[in-house]
């Protein structure tokens, strides 16, 4: 359908009468980090969260690694997708929150294993793949921890690993530092940094500058839900060209 | 110290009207290197606790009214403790006891099931589902458990025969009272109003389930069904388990109404054996009273260890049980008399 890692076109929607999304189209290429900056409340969650179908879509469609999300075409109409086939999608969809979202009557292992068990991954090899996942973040020795025992920042690394549990070719962070306390934020961002340059596409919606002009091979500033300005780091970081993108990062850089 | 304290005191009382008193002094002492010193000192005194002479007071009327009760407890002869332990264990009572454990037992259960099911219902997207689960649960929350129970004794005269089958066509007939057990009944009766309130309790439960359990388990894959047995309704537990295990409770005491449609649980057989025996009254209301207790008591202690079970993850360390509570004050004032030697 496209060459696209992640294909959005004519994204829309409205929370009652009040607008978030109007009319987005974006492309990501495959095995690149898109960073989403704007202002709160710009929709830059909403389209994220699109992305993988946690919100449905007034308008437009996704495009994810070739299949359309939530949706199936048949005889030039779309059809919503059952539940089933949705989770499916979004099993091979990474996601991690910016308020974590770790099952807290769960071991840090079973966080883990819990969605490949109950997908039909065998205990055994779940779980010898949730002690490698935790060993790449650098929490091995935790397994038996329940999240409430650990730090933001460890607990936002399980989260990571955790949505690395099906190999996903994409990954989605919604301000995955945004909960955090300033001295734990780079742990976090050291775990995305690593996941770069592995063929994954990442898009990370952030407040982070300095790691967007980092890791970043694409910049999109997103206001009032439509997007303003894109490109490289440095053309938007530095050199934005709409008064929209230089008010802003005046105030947050 | 004392002196300086007082000294400035006086300074500041005998200062000249026109000059305001300001909090100057103290500072001067901060200052002011003697005065450091006696601060040092300062800190390592005891502070008197504030007394609460009320508590005491409160203490002593509430101690001289209770042994008053208890007097009377031992002098009343109406009381007629002598007989209070044969009938304890009798074997009218027991089977009794064992009635109303029974219903309340089986109730208890079926309430809980069907009231996770009727919550789920009342929640659903399918305005069927909804509507049905909301009816439900205003009528039987409407009427009185006695009403339902006198319904039901009374539903062979109202239904002969109870069947199903395709309206105004065939039908698959059985006679009601060879299908249901006055038991059985009962157990309906009760468990068709206790579902209505539990299933409200359990719907408490999993509103209180914060939002982000749902998108992180939606957001993995994990299959709905499983989303709901592994992660929402664990955490969902937590609350619902203290309001449920009182429903429980208040079940075990609505069973005493089974004796109204004839079936003789703890409650009706000390009703029928106090008529059979009028001057064992008192004795027979002991004994009830008794059983009553320690169910209750029985099921506190259940409760505090699922509560506890559930409160995995809540906090970074388990609260204590009541042994282990007493087996650290004990071990806490063994100590604070070695050290006190």
């Amino acid at each position: 359908m496209t060459a696209a890692a992640v294909a959005v076109h004519n994204a829309t929607k409205a929370y009652g009468d009040k607008p978030v999304l109007r009319g987005i189209d974006l492309e990501v290429a495959p095995g690149t980090v898109t960073v989403i900056i704007g202002p709160s409340g710009s929709g830059k969650s909403t389209l994220l969260r699109a992305i993988n179908h946690l919100e449905k879509l007034d308008e437009g469609v996704v495009v994810v690694g070739g299949e359309l999300i939530g949706v199936r075409e048949h005889r030039g109409r779309f059809h919503e997708l059952k539940e089933r086939d949705i989770l499916r999608q979004r099993s091979r969809i990474g996601f991690v929150f910016q308020n974590f979202n770790l099952f807290p009557h769960l071991t840090i292992l079973e966080n883990i294993t819990e969605a490949p068990i109950s997908l039909g991954v065998t205990p055994a090899a779940a779980t010898q793949l949730a002690r490698e996942l935790l060993a790449s973040v650098g929490l091995e020795g935790k397994e038996s921890a329940y999240p409430r025992q650990l730090s933001g920042g460890q607990q936002q690394r399980v989260a990571i690993a955790r949505a690395l549990a099906f190999d996903p070719e994409v990954i989605l962070f919604d301000e995955p530092t945004s909960a955090l306390d300033p001295e734990l934020v780079g742990e976090v961002l050291a775990v995305i940094r690593s996941l770069t340059g592995t063929g994954r596409t990442l898009i990370v919606v952030t407040h982070e500058m300095g790691f967007a002009r980092e890791v970043g091979d694409h910049v999109v500033f997103i206001d009032n839900g439509v997007i303003v300005e894109q490109g490289t780091p440095s053309a938007v970081l530095d050199h934005p060209q709409h008064p929209r993108t230089q008010n802003f990062l005046s105030k947050v850089l | 110290m004392t002196n300086t304290i007082r000294e400035l005191d006086q300074s500041v009382r005998f200062a000249p009207a026109s000059t305001a008193p300001t909090p100057e002094p103290t500072i001067a002492v901060d200052v002011d290197g003697a005065a450091r010193a006696d601060l040092a000192r300062l800190g390592t005194r005891r502070v008197v606790r504030l007394k609460h002479p009320g508590q005491w007071v409160a203490a002593a009327l509430v101690l001289v009214l209770a042994l008053n009760f208890v007097q009377t407890l031992f002098t009343n002869p109406a009381w007629e403790w002598a007989k209070v332990p044969t009938w304890l264990f009798s074997p009218a009572i027991l089977t009794g006891l064992q009635l109303t454990l029974l219903a309340t037992a089986i109730s208890a259960v079926i309430s809980f099931v069907g009231g996770i099911i009727v919550a789920l219902a009342r929640m659903s997207a399918n305005p069927v589902l909804s509507g049905v689960s909301w009816f439900y649960v205003w009528v039987f929350r409407s009427l009185p458990l006695i009403l339902v129970l006198l319904f039901l004794f009374n539903l062979g005269n109202l239904y002969p025969a109870i069947g199903i089958g395709i309206p105004f066509g065939p039908q698959l007939q059985v006679s009601t009272f060879t299908l249901l057990s006055p038991l059985a009944l009962g157990v309906i009766g009760l468990s068709l109003s206790e579902i209505a309130y539990s299933s409200e309790v359990v719907r408490a439960g999993l509103l209180a389930v914060d939002q982000g359990q749902h998108e992180a388990a939606k957001a993995l894959g994990i299959p709905r069904r499983r989303q709901f047995t592994r992660i929402v309704l664990p955490q969902a537990l937590r609350s619902i388990v203290p309001s449920y295990v009182n429903q429980i409770v208040g079940l075990i005491k609505a069973s005493s109404l089974l004796f109204y449609v004839s079936l003789l649980d703890l409650f009706g057989v000390a009703q029928n054996l106090s008529s059979t025996y009028p001057t064992d009254v008192i004795p027979l209301l002991v004994v009830a009273t008794i059983w009553y207790l320690v169910l209750t008591s029985v099921i506190s202690v259940i409760q505090f260890y699922i509560e506890r079970f559930y409160a995995r993850g809540v906090f970074r360390v388990l609260p204590l049980t009541p042994f282990q509570k007493v087996r650290r004050a004990i071990a806490g004032a063994v100590t604070s008399v070695r050290t006190a030697r």
